[in-house]
């Protein structure tokens, strides 16, 4: 009876088990790999591995350059989820009860996603060009031929804010999706519920307040994984606008440098592994709730 | 909190309005706030399409027209010479991104449908586990990875060539792949699933006999999706790839990033705009599944 029962899940399990000893190797193998480097101490391409009890991880903060790349990651994300998930839920708003055109505007909102960050880079480092008008191109230009001069600025060259400007082309790429989240959750909204808060009296404005918005919560949260995920590990669009300066310098440049530039495997794993961790945290809490919420329902 | 939708209601599904047009549904979209609305959406879709407007128009001045002054008029003379040397840098990288993205595409969906039924269909004890472990891998920052794997690509001497990057991504995508196949998969009723097996079919019957057929629509979303990861991709191919082996966007972000040349925005712009052409119409062309892998990403299938 046992053997019967087995016989009838193991060919399953044997035809992913491919893609388990791929994921097992190539994800959990080599993050345990990548850990291991990080506490080796290995900090030139000569020295043997060894193991230097985490220092590393402390180390690594009387680094010049990376507080400020943990600095420059926090406001980018601050700036990019909020700016993207408002923008986002506001155009689906928008859109809720059906609008002429709204399969047009749908592809115009979301056509940005399909565009990598290395490509609209380009566009979006001309437009952000800092250089006053007479040599600008860009935004600066054009508020100097609309007489709005005083809107010109450095951009994402600012000292303080300039990651806020940096997270500008993120929101464009991103917003589109979030706006198709929001629609498909508002859309989800059984209709009677509404028309049941509106039978009671309820003014359109309480019907979203009171009905429609409480069963966004699961769309926000997504959202907010989602976003915050790719805040957190974003490489290209940096590389693309402002290459490895330490003005933008964030996580993921600083692996690419301490690699590359600094010959310094140690560092690269250690910020790394920080980049994981955090990720982690956001991620791992989200990924049992779904699957689960996804079992009892 | 969810429990509204029958699980066999994919999220994509729900973007469908329900019933017919609700121009009448009270307080909403009737009178002066609908054009008020429909004027917001609009001032978003200029904005949203600026970039495209400055990619198009610089892309076809010639040199002479590089003035900063006159960088947002329509060019006095259009000229394709950009194009044309945009073309001839980004050439070999096109042709990398080509292979690149088509053979990553089709094994990642092979790979996706496989385990997607598997673990929706043909489960066994752990199988949620394993989907759950599965599905991290799609969130990890690859850095997290990038050196011990550029030391494997090394012994297995497939770094810096085309198949490295392959594996890489094809490895990579398993997550998103499995998630896409696996969501539409348990739409597919269980009776007749059962009716197979009953009939004496094995699982490898069962799965091109029953599962296959109705797979398309999967196939085309998991396609698509991968094709557009792979050919936007830029962090394995600098860290895993080499000069011979480089797809578009790193010799686009080479050509560039170097401020030693005088800036051709022309060519720039050009050289963007090309590199972008491929997934931008398979958006255009393909839009619909494309939406449906944007909504397999957000897990809550």
């Amino acid at each position: 009876m046992k053997f019967r029962r087995i016989r009838k899940w193991l060919p399953g399990l044997l035809l992913v088990s491919p893609s388990i000893v791929a994921i097992g190797l190539f994800v959990y193998g080599l993050i345990f790999w990548n850990t291991r480097v990080a506490l080796s101490g290995k900090h030139d391409e000569v020295t043997e591995y060894g193991f230097d009890k985490g220092k590393n991880f402390v180390d690594l903060w009387d680094q010049p350059s990376w507080p400020g790349a943990v600095k420059h990651a926090l406001l980018f994300t601050a700036v990019f989820v909020l700016g993207a998930l408002l923008l986002g839920a506001f155009l689906a708003f928008l859109m809720d009860k059906g609008i002429r055109g709204e399969a047009s505007f749908r592809v115009i909102y979301l056509f940005p996603m399909a565009v990598s960050f290395i490509a609209s880079g380009v566009v979006w480092r001309w437009l952000m060009n800092p250089a006053p008008p007479q040599r600008a191109v860009g935004f600066n230009q054009l508020f100097d031929k609309l007489h709005l001069g005083g809107l010109g600025n450095s951009w994402w060259q600012d000292p303080d804010w300039g990651m806020a400007a940096m997270a500008l082309p993120a929101i464009w790429q991103m917003s589109g999706y979030v706006m198709a989240l929001y629609l498909a959750g508002f859309r989800s909204v059984p209709e009677d519920l509404r028309e049941a808060a509106r039978v009671d009296g309820a003014s359109e404005w309480k019907v979203y307040r009171y009905v429609v918005f409480p069963q966004l919560r699961p769309v926000t949260l997504s959202a907010l994984i989602i976003l915050g995920h790719i805040s957190l590990k974003v490489f290209d669009l940096i590389m693309a606008i402002a290459g490895k300066q330490i003005i933008t310098y964030v996580p993921a440049v600083a692996t690419y440098v301490e690699i590359f530039d600094r010959h310094d495997p140690a560092n690269g794993a250690t910020i790394a592994t920080y980049m994981l961790v955090a990720v982690a945290v956001l991620v791992i809490p989200y990924l049992v709730w779904s699957v689960r919420s996804e079992r009892t329902r | 909190m969810t429990s509204a939708e029958a699980p066999a209601a994919p999220m994509w599904r729900r973007l469908r309005r329900r019933g017919g047009p609700k121009a009448s549904a009270p307080g909403g979209s009737s009178g002066p706030w609908r054009y008020v609305k429909l004027a917001i959406l609009l001032a978003f879709v200029l904005l949203f399409l600026i970039p495209v407007y400055v990619l198009v128009v610089t892309s076809f001045k010639p040199l002479d027209e590089a003035d900063p002054s006159s960088a947002w008029s329509l060019p006095g003379s259009w000229s394709t010479s950009g194009w044309s040397a945009a073309w001839d840098t980004l050439k070999p990288g096109l042709e990398n991104s080509v292979k690149i993205a088509v053979s990553g595409s089709v094994i990642s969906a092979v790979l996706g449908s496989l385990n997607g039924f598997v673990l929706s269909k043909w489960r066994f004890p752990g199988a949620d586990v394993v989907f759950t472990l599965f599905l991290f891998g799609m969130f990890i920052p690859y850095q997290a990875v990038m050196i011990p794997l550029a030391g494997l690509l090394t012994d297995m001497e497939l770094v810096g060539t085309i198949r490295g990057l392959v594996l890489a991504h094809v490895v990579y995508g398993i997550p998103i792949c499995t998630l896409i196949f696996r969501n539409y998969y348990v739409t597919i009723p269980n009776e007749l699933i059962e009716a197979s097996r009953v009939d004496g079919a094995g699982m490898l019957r069962t799965y091109w006999s029953v599962v296959l057929p109705v797979s398309a629509p999967a196939f085309a979303v998991t396609l698509i999706w991968q094709f557009t990861s792979m050919w936007n991709d830029f962090l394995f191919a600098v860290f895993l790839g080499a000069p011979d082996s480089w797809p578009v966007t790193v010799m686009l972000n080479n050509t560039a990033g170097s401020g030693a040349v005088a800036v051709q925005y022309n060519q720039q712009m050009a050289s963007a705009l090309l590199a972008s052409l491929p997934t931008l119409l398979v958006y255009l062309l393909l839009g619909r599944f494309f939406m449906r892998g944007l909504m397999a990403g957000a897990l809550k299938g």
